[in-house]
């Protein structure tokens, strides 16, 4: 079984598949015009729908025939794309990135189920989406230099139209500074990457992988990649862009964005920055532990000052990404593990905390938090749900969340006790920050009476969180699904690490 | 024996002469109908005949590989056959988009398709040129055609305005090339590249100085910064699709000529020019990025497009290298297939009132008119370089070989403009797809709208398939320098 699978061009499948779905509605609007376009309104989300779940469908079979203890890379495909000047369209999978596949292909079903009552350009609006979902599994599917490149930077194109066509008042500023930020970071490391490209002749990952880059060539492309990845991530201090992004963005954009684009940024370092250029990073782990501990403080404590839900659940997003890459640079099989695992976990609670906002949002159409008070009484269920998100994301034992948190934590502590215990107070806040937002919104008496006729949750909304609510229980109790999956690779990214510092020095 | 030197000699020339021949049997054509409207109904469709017939005599009619004539005083080699028919095919899908709004512009003469073959011609003796004389022939030719392509709608002050500047500029850039070319005669004696190469080799003071000269008099032609002021004014006033025109065939011949100068005659003297290059790129880069910002009129955003992607072009120039021509020719392909496209977009915004040129008036495209949404979405992304478009590998290559050449500093300078520049290709995204619809544009001429969406698309689908342009460009620069 395990065989035939891995035999078949599953990645590329997977990758445009939606793709595919994208195009065909962009053919359809042009011949469906008049009645029969207003019919295409209304079934656009249907299409969209279908298409994102049998992606999910495949990636379900990419992971049942992934063979975990394969540390390499699985699902190899190999085209001939620029070959003569040595590039090539290279697709592949190990046991570090096949669960951002799974994670971004779980998350876009919820999505375009969470946009089910957008009206506006729906056609233009899934076609948006289904064509951002491409890029984010080629980011994650790609084996070459140059095609990373172009999914990372492509799908900034969908997301610009999502958060500016879509989006809340100040659209148009937000969208702007999304593009422009992101595309000034990643511009650097496109001539780091030529640089690389130069030296290594090939832009195959694994050929590069094997390169031995010289020391200081290493730290300038560190430093040009980390320009990038720091943006995406987005590490202190160049998140400013996420919380525009994130209040204008519709929910399922705020969604996708914290879900999995901020995800491209931690995913990046994984593959490239510590395996491409080890002594750079041993030499830049004191500044990303800084910049990690600060972002994590400091944003806890802007979080807390919020009156917006959806900038107070942004900020906390680049607090949660300090954990990140906190536990990824302290290089320690549970350090690396747990900041995986914290990416996966954030995708969906983070996730999860926005659609939660959307709920509220969908009915009120303001995100104050002075505006809400007391919502128990009219939406317990509602009530109960926030509640646990909240508590996930907080990092409550028995959620994903804890487990990422303490993974992290510990992995870094055998490293840097200072770190570590800088990253303690900012559970202790996050704690703060949550609880305030939640007793605010959710309990108290119902003071504003906008908010006598609200009704709990739809449906639909339930169908929503269903998912998400399984998921981040299931990973707060069995974390070794993860674990299992992600160990054999993570084991040989720190041995090959460790050898090649060793071998640095003489 | 004269005999068979002159045929071998005419066969290297057999694209040139069937369009200049052509361009004098469609002036008889043209003189012998009554009515002018008709002789253009005619003449148009002729002359893009004619450039396909050229097109088709480059590439199969004259012997392929390195040959010289008329004393080496012109080239035919793998350069100038892909410079030729990407020139001829961009002067053909000018001159097609031209047709039908020559005619709902009251325009319709049969001159403009004779003008734009005759200035064809003169771009195909610039890309073979091999010898400061012949050079400046086809420099002139070019230049003449296109004053007064500049000026067509005479009626129009702002035309008029423009190809006045546009001659008094030019003639003052072409003084400064004949300055310049005289220079070099004098200090080498001789006026063949092949001379002068050899004489370069330990290139003397005046020289360097002949150089220079050159160097700006094609600046000039290649609309590069600080040589650019002519660009916006001359680009906003002329007609569109004349505008459409100057922005593909006469920058590539100016580039690919610049370059051939650079690297034949005066490769020796690579360290002398490089830095002027280098800088003229930047500025170039530093102007067309910051011009275009707060443009309202699209063809001026165009014309500092233009000048900010010469500067792309210049870096890749400056590489001196045969990676840095190969990854010239491939960018400038793709770029011609955009703005070909952009151009037939900037066309088709034509109100029941008539034409509309502010980007303003793009506004809710994606709603009024799909398609060429799509379309300028995609041609604006590939101008700006950015992935998924194609003309992100133009850029990527040109990156590649100046960093292959250790222009470090270039390249960076040039990654941050292309950031800079994304903003003002994004504003024209944002307009199409933001804003709400405010003018309702009539349907595109067919072969407009066709030409418009193809463009657009090729943005898309070339992606998989462009290595065979960097192939073809690679295997063309060959033996180069």
């Amino acid at each position: 079984m395990t065989e035939i699978v891995q035999s078949l061009p599953l990645l590329s499948a997977i990758a445009f598949l939606p793709a595919v779905v994208a195009v065909f509605l962009i053919g359809l609007k042009f011949v469906m015009r008049g009645e029969d376009g207003a019919a295409l309104e209304k079934n656009a989300k249907g299409v969209a729908l279908f298409a994102t779940l049998a992606t999910f469908a495949l990636s379900v079979l990419l992971i049942a025939g992934f063979d975990a203890s394969n540390p390499g890379f699985q699902f190899v495909e190999e085209i001939e794309w620029f070959s003569a000047f040595g590039m090539g369209y290279r697709m592949g999978v190990d046991g570090i990135s096949i669960l951002f596949i799974l994670l971004t292909t779980f998350l876009m079903p919820i999505c375009i189920l969470a946009s089910w009552r957008i009206e506006k350009r729906v056609v233009d609006y899934m076609i948006a989406f289904l064509i951002l979902e491409t890029m984010m599994i080629g980011v994650f599917c790609a084996l070459d230099l140059i095609l990373f490149y172009i999914f990372f930077e492509g799908g900034l194109i969908p997301m610009f139209l999502i958060i500016g066509v879509w989006g809340g008042a100040n659209r148009v500023y937000a969208a702007f500074k999304f593009f422009l930020y992101t595309l000034l970071g990643s511009v650097l490391m496109l001539v780091a990457m030529i640089a690389m490209f130069l030296q290594a002749g090939s832009t195959d990952v694994t050929v590069l992988m094997e390169t031995a880059f010289a020391r200081d060539v290493q730290l300038w492309m560190w430093l040009a990649f980390f320009a990038s990845f720091a943006v995406k991530m987005p590490m202190w201090p160049v998140h400013t862009w996420l919380p525009d992004a994130h209040v204008e963005a519709p929910t399922a954009g705020s969604v996708i964005l914290a879900g999995v684009l901020l995800k491209l940024g931690g995913y990046g370092f994984l593959r490239f920055s510590i395996p491409m250029f080890p002594e750079a990073t041993a030499y830049f782990t004191p500044l990303v532990f800084t910049l990690s501990v600060i972002a994590i403080v400091y944003t806890s404590l802007v979080a807390f000052r919020q009156t917006d839900i959806k900038k107070l659940i942004a900020y906390s997003s680049v607090a949660h990404m300090g954990f990140v890459t906190m536990g990824m640079f302290a290089m320690t099989t549970i350090g690396v593990q747990g900041s995986i695992f914290q990416m996966l976990s954030h995708g969906i609670i983070s996730g999860a905390l926005f659609l939660c906002v959307g709920v509220i949002y969908d009915r009120m159409h303001t995100r104050e938090i002075a505006f809400y008070g007391g919502l128990v009484h009219r939406m317990p269920v509602y009530a109960a749900v926030f509640a646990l998100f909240a508590l996930a994301n907080v990092g409550l034992p028995g959620t994903s969340g804890f487990v990422g948190e303490i993974m992290t934590m510990i992995g870094t502590f055998q490293v840097s006790t200072l770190a570590a215990g800088g990253a303690a107070i900012g559970v202790i806040l996050s704690a703060v920050y949550m609880l305030t937002v939640y007793r605010n919104v959710v309990f108290g008496e119902m003071t504003n009476p906008k908010l006598e006729a609200i009704t709990d949750m739809s449906r639909r909304e339930w169908l929503i969180f269903t998912p998400l609510i399984i998921g981040t229980l299931v990973l707060g109790f069995f974390s070794t699904l993860i674990t299992d999956v992600t160990a054999a690779s993570v084991d040989q990214l720190i041995s090959n690490y460790q050898a090649a510092l060793a071998a640095a020095q003489p | 024996m004269t005999y068979n030197i002159l045929t071998s000699d005419l066969a290297l020339l057999a694209p040139e002469l069937i369009l200049a021949v052509g361009a004098m049997v469609l002036l008889m054509v043209g003189v012998f109908f009554k009515d002018e409207e008709k002789a253009a109904k005619l003449v148009g469709p002729l002359g893009v005949l004619l450039l396909v017939a050229g097109l088709l005599a480059a590439a199969y009619l004259v012997p392929q590989g390195r040959a010289t004539a008329f004393g080496g005083a012109f080239v035919f080699d793998p350069l100038a056959l892909f410079s030729k028919i990407a020139i001829f095919a961009s002067a053909a899908f000018a001159l097609v988009l031209a047709i039908p709004y020559l005619k709902a512009e009251k325009l319709a003469k049969f001159e403009y398709a004779v003008l734009i073959v005759l200035s064809t011609v003169g771009m195909g003796m610039m890309v073979s040129a091999n010898d400061l004389i012949s050079m400046y022939m086809g420099v002139e030719l070019q230049s003449l055609a296109l004053y007064v392509l500049a000026a067509f709608n005479r009626d129009s002050l702002r035309a008029s305005e423009a190809g006045l500047k546009y001659f008094v500029l030019g003639a003052l850039s072409s003084g400064m090339l004949l300055y310049g070319a005289s220079l070099v005669y004098g200090f080498t004696g001789s006026t063949g590249f092949t001379e002068i190469a050899a004489a370069s080799q330990e290139p003397s003071v005046g020289l360097i100085f002949g150089l220079v000269f050159v160097i700006c008099g094609l600046a000039f032609k290649i609309s590069a910064a600080p040589f650019h002021m002519w660009t916006p004014d001359v680009y906003e006033g002329a007609p569109t699709p004349v505008t459409a025109f100057f922005a593909t065939a006469p920058k590539m011949a100016a580039i690919v000529l610049l370059a051939r100068i650079l690297y034949e005659p005066f490769g020796a003297a690579v360290d002398q020019w490089i830095q002027v290059i280098a800088i003229i790129a930047v500025l170039s880069m530093a102007v067309g990025a910051f011009g275009a910002l707060t443009q309202q009129n699209i063809k001026r955003l165009m014309a500092y497009s233009s000048i900010g992607n010469m500067g792309y072009a210049l870096v890749a120039v400056a590489a001196a290298s045969e990676t840095g021509m190969w990854a010239l020719l491939a960018f400038f392909v793709l770029y011609m297939i955009s703005v070909i496209g952009a151009f037939a977009i900037i066309l088709a915004m034509r109100t029941a009132e008539g034409m509309v040129e502010q980007v303003e008036d793009l506004a809710g495209l994606a709603q009024s008119r799909p398609g060429l949404a799509w379309a300028m979405t995609g041609v604006m992304f590939s101008i700006g370089g950015l992935p998924f478009m194609v003309g992100f590998f133009g850029k990527l290559f040109v990156f590649y070989a100046a960093l292959q050449a250790g222009l470090l500093w270039l390249v960076i300078i040039a990654a941050i403009m292309s950031v800079v520049a994304a903003a003002y290709y994004l504003r024209v995204v944002k307009v199409i797809w933001f804003n709400e619809p405010t003018v309702k544009f009539v349907s595109p001429s067919f072969s407009t709208g066709t030409i418009a969406n193809v463009a657009g698309l090729a943005t898309v689908v070339l992606v998989p398939v462009a290595a065979v342009i960097f192939v073809w460009a690679r295997s063309s620069a060959t033996g180069l320098l």
